[in-house]
């Protein structure tokens, strides 16, 4: 009964936290209020602009839909190891952080804000905490939140020293040196990009998002790393302005490289909410070309298709919270039913679970960023702004931009690969285990949200002119210039340049599909023909009855793929030959790169350093006193 | 109004001249190949056979395998739609410019690969592989070579860009050149063409779109192949209109148009006959070199993106 209470509150504070922002982002209202928290000299202000409603949207949209769905969900944890009063209460903490975060007009309470999100999510990661690579992978998250919100504070300390205060206001106005801009820059880039889960950063996303239940997946993956973009988008084009095109090339290529490699490294996972959690690694990345693109427009001096490429990365934050929060629901309905992680035990969950299945192909053409869907529309928007690449005077910038377009449409071809994958392996075909063939249609709660996302998917896909029109009030806040012509033709038509260049219908291209859908199909289906349709096995070429092991795997499904980009992914395999008593045996595991390129050598760094420190810890107490001495004769020599 | 009723009435043309395209290279080859060979009609009387015969359905097909057929073909209907064929005064094209037909066609082949993942049998996963993986090299080179067509007429609406060709001089530009060589590798390897995949085969180490559609039966599989005449005719029109825009109308006058009529199918003549030679020259390659022949197609589009942006726009 409480239970379910939390899960009312969390329902109509995500309605409330929408509103508002839909309120302030269609407004364009900016308005204040005081609390009367934190420290007596420093009153805690709230803040809401365009910015932070649009964020405020997709929070509230995404917590409120999630909270039809976890009820049931977390029903499995009452009377199991943990009790779920830990889950509700910091999931409620975890999303009053975040609104916060949102709201957050000084960097002292932003960095509060910011770090009761990390660790009350840290909470929820590590919530089934009995197994061993929870807690593993919860630590690693946590040891990643705290060196990232350090990084953010050293970012916001370099903006303070000039701005005088912690004030955004402060801030805003500094005038800083190009050097201390490029060094403010990098910090929050690192410190934001973390959270983000930007490669090579992006190691702990994969290992946490996907031990969490699935509702809170669905809030960090769709949510919580839209925060962490907040931040950046914040403090780059709002606090610290004056932006270089050097830092547009930087983000530009980082995102290209985490585009492509979080979506190769998808392809090679077999756990589902693993795989789910690179995809948003690739997401991030696209948004951050977006990002990258805006920046280097602005910094030229093109604002219109800087502004252009900003709303393509908004809209893709918005579109990317829909379809990855509607793929986690999917697979925590999986998950519950088949009581399996791994996709080589699942298929033909689609005769089992029809809504979920058809819930759950939406928000995969979704990601695939396929027409009509949401996700097309916001790559669609970022192709038009990278092809106004020529209007820069540049020769590297002009070579930049299409490069990493091109890496744009490796990234969603192979997303494309990645999902059939996901799709196939999963609710077709034969079941692969005795629990997938048992699965029931989950409950009305969780069915009801999964719907509600798949309709959005849908429904933001199909009228993007006015999503677009909505958003255009965050660029004239930021670079002082909207897309007037997004609105100039009616609203049939998307023209974010202007009607000759590029131009995309997408009511009219849904109803082109279905009119001629249906004209094809009344051609075939003849009245006065028996159109009956005859069921028989499948055909097994006259060898005997097929079994579910015949079929295609995830892992012989993207060979030709690990075979063709086997340089990317660090790959151990082996097989044994058969032996009396059992057949042959074949092993791979698949590792990151950027675990052995990076992590693992700073890790023994690390441990060195720590061994070699620890000789001045003797256990003699006069020692340490002689310690304590020494530093504060040397203190007192610093400050006279 | 008139430009709507011409762009139904053209895309209805080339759907029922699809059959004829695929049909005439069939045959070509065979005459070269010193076969018999069946009529170009032939593709005509087997899909009117398909399309009344008994669909027999796996027991093991769920509702995707049963709504692929249609979502193919209907997508594929929608993309030729916002192609212009003879005339570029076409309406259509500008609700779908050419990122979306791009976009229409990973739509059809997603749901094509999904068919044949659905009944549960070692081909249809095999086809699908395969499938994603050419296309997922092919789909990049694709867009490039679109991206430096769009950004030499500054637009992506492909009307626009093939007026632009047709009216710009006859300079040979080195990045048109690179773009079409990429984009004809590109088609040849979307289309399921030999050196890729040979539509003529079914052995199963080879295959890959007949592996995919290999469960299907009747009506649906009349429809999964003309879907597939129904591209190659696709990429036929997008080649021989964007390589050599000539005779292309850029009018609505019946004199334009009988002229872009006779032209458009004099290049598709050509092209067929192009396409039989090569296939007839040419051998299947192995699964693991296809990359490299994608690859030099990525390469070639790249290239010409970026001596486009190099050499011609200062």
């Amino acid at each position: 009964m409480l239970v379910r209470l939390s899960f009312i509150f969390l329902g109509v504070s995500g309605i409330a936290a929408a509103w508002g922002g839909a309120l302030a982002l269609l407004t364009v209202a900016t308005e204040q209020a005081g609390l009367p928290l934190g420290l007596p000299w420093r009153q805690v202000l709230l803040h809401i602009d365009p910015l932070s409603g649009f964020f405020l949207f997709i929070v509230g949209t995404i917590t409120s839909i999630t909270a039809c769905y976890g009820p049931n969900y977390i029903k499995e944890h009452i009377g199991g190891p943990q009790p779920p009063g830990t889950l509700t209460f910091f999931t409620g903490l975890f999303v009053a952080a975040m609104l916060f975060v949102l709201l957050a007009t000084d960097a002292f309470s932003f960095m509060v804000a910011w770090e009761i999100m990390s660790v009350s999510s840290y909470f929820l990661v590590v919530f089934e905490h009995h197994k061993a690579e929870n807690r593993s992978a919860a630590f690693l998250y946590l040891l990643m939140a705290v060196i990232g919100g350090a990084i953010i504070l050293l970012a916001y300390g370099v903006l303070a020293a000039f701005g005088g205060s912690f004030s955004f206001y402060a801030m805003a106005t500094a005038q800083l040196s190009p050097t201390w801009a490029t060094i403010a820059f990098l910090l929050a880039f690192v410190g934001f990009g973390m959270k983000a889960g930007i490669v090579p950063l992006h190691v702990w996303l994969p290992q946490a998002h996907p031990v969490a239940p699935s509702h809170v997946s669905a809030l960090m993956s769709g949510v919580m790393l839209k925060v962490a973009v907040y931040g950046f988008i914040r403090f780059v084009w709002d606090l610290l302005g004056g932006i270089l095109w050097q830092w547009g090339v930087l983000v530009l290529l980082i995102g290209a490289a985490s585009a492509v490699l979080g979506v190769l490294y998808a392809l090679m996972q077999h756990d589902l909410k693993r795989l789910l959690a690179y995809h948003s690694v690739e997401n991030i990345g696209i948004i951050y070309i977006g990002l990258g693109l805006s920046m280097i427009f602005s910094a030229t001096g093109h604002t219109g298709i800087a502004a252009v490429a900003l709303i393509a990365a908004l809209y893709h934050c918005l579109n990317h919270a829909l379809f990855k929060s509607l793929l986690f629901l999917g697979a925590g309905a999986v998950l519950q039913q088949s009581h399996h992680h791994d996709m080589e035990n699942m298929g033909g969950l689609v005769r089992r679970m029809p809504v979920t299945a058809i819930c759950f192909l939406i928000g995969c053409i979704s990601i695939c960023a396929l027409p009509p869907f949401n996700g097309f529309v916001s790559e669609w928007l970022i192709f038009q702004a990278a092809l106004q690449g020529t209007v820069l005077k540049s020769g590297i910038l002009g070579a930049m931009i299409p490069v990493a377009s091109a890496m744009l449409a490796l990234t969603s071809a192979l997303a494309i690969a990645c999902f059939v994958k996901v799709y196939g392996v999963i609710f077709l075909g034969r079941p692969r285990s005795r629990q997938a063939a048992e699965a029931q249609e989950v409950s009305f709660g969780m069915k009801s949200a999964q719907v509600i996302l798949a309709l959005c998917c849908l429904g933001f896909g199909i009228f993007p002119t006015w999503t677009v029109i909505a958003i255009s009030t965050i660029p004239e806040q930021l670079l002082g210039t909207g897309l007037a012509k997004a609105a100039g033709n009616s609203w049939l038509w998307l023209t974010p340049i202007d009607k000759q260049t590029a131009s995309y219908g997408a009511p009219s291209v849904l109803l082109g599909l279905l009119v001629s859908w249906l004209i094809v199909f009344f051609f075939l289906h003849p009245l006065k023909r028996d159109n009956r349709i005859r069921i028989a096995p499948a055909w097994d070429c006259g060898f005997g009855p097929l079994t579910p092991r015949m079929q295609y795997t995830a892992a012989s499904f993207s060979m030709p793929i690990r075979r063709i980009f086997s340089f990317v992914w660090c790959i151990f395999e082996k097989t044994e030959p058969a032996q009396p008593g059992r057949g042959p045996r074949y092993f791979i595991k698949i590792s990151d790169w950027s675990w052995l390129v990076f992590y693992i050598p700073i890790g023994k760094l690390l441990l060195q350093i720590a061994q070699r420190t620890s000789r001045i810890q003797g256990g003699n107490l006069r020692v340490y006193l002689a310690y304590s001495f020494f530093t504060l004769l040397f203190l007192l020599w610093v400050i006279v | 109004m008139n430009g709507w009723l011409f762009a139904i009435v053209q895309t209805l043309c080339v759907v029922f001249f699809a059959p004829f395209m695929a049909g005439l290279v069939k045959w070509m080859k065979c005459k070269l190949q010193n076969r018999q060979g069946p009529p170009p009609w032939q593709p005509y009387r087997n899909l009117l056979k398909l399309s009344r015969k008994q669909v027999v359905l796996a027991d093991t097909a769920s509702f995707v395998f049963r709504i692929a057929p249609y979502v193919v073909f209907s997508v594929t209907i929608v993309a030729v739609s916002v192609v212009p064929v003879i005339s570029v005064q076409l309406p259509t094209a500008a609700l779908a410019d050419v990122i979306v037909l791009v976009g229409f066609l990973s739509l059809a082949r997603f749901f094509l690969s999904l068919a044949g993942m659905d009944v549960g049998t070692s081909f249809g996963g095999m086809g699908s592989s395969r499938e994603v993986t050419i296309s997922s090299l092919a789909e990049p080179a694709l867009l490039m070579a679109f991206f430096t067509l769009a950004m030499n007429a500054s637009s992506t609406n492909v009307s626009t860009v093939i007026a632009h060709l047709s009216q710009g001089s006859l300079i040979l530009y080195p990045s048109l050149i690179f773009s079409s060589l990429g984009l004809i590798l590109v088609a040849i390897a979307e289309t399921g063409r030999i050196p890729i995949d040979n539509p003529a085969t079914h052995l199963e180490l080879t295959m890959i779109h007949e592996a995919m559609i290999l469960e299907y039966s009747g009506r649906h599989l009349a429809l999964m192949e003309w879907a597939a005449m129904l591209k190659l005719t696709l990429y036929s029109l997008l080649i021989v209109n964007l390589i050599v825009p000539l005779g292309v109308a850029l009018t609505l006058r019946p004199g334009d148009l009988l002229l872009g009529a006779v032209s458009v199918s004099c290049k598709l003549l050509l092209l067929a006959l192009f396409l039989a030679v090569v296939e007839t020259a040419q051998a299947k390659m192995r699964l693991f070199r296809a990359p490299q022949y994608l690859g030099l197609a990525f390469i070639l589009s790249l290239l010409g993106m970026m001596s486009h942006i190099i050499l011609e726009v200062r």
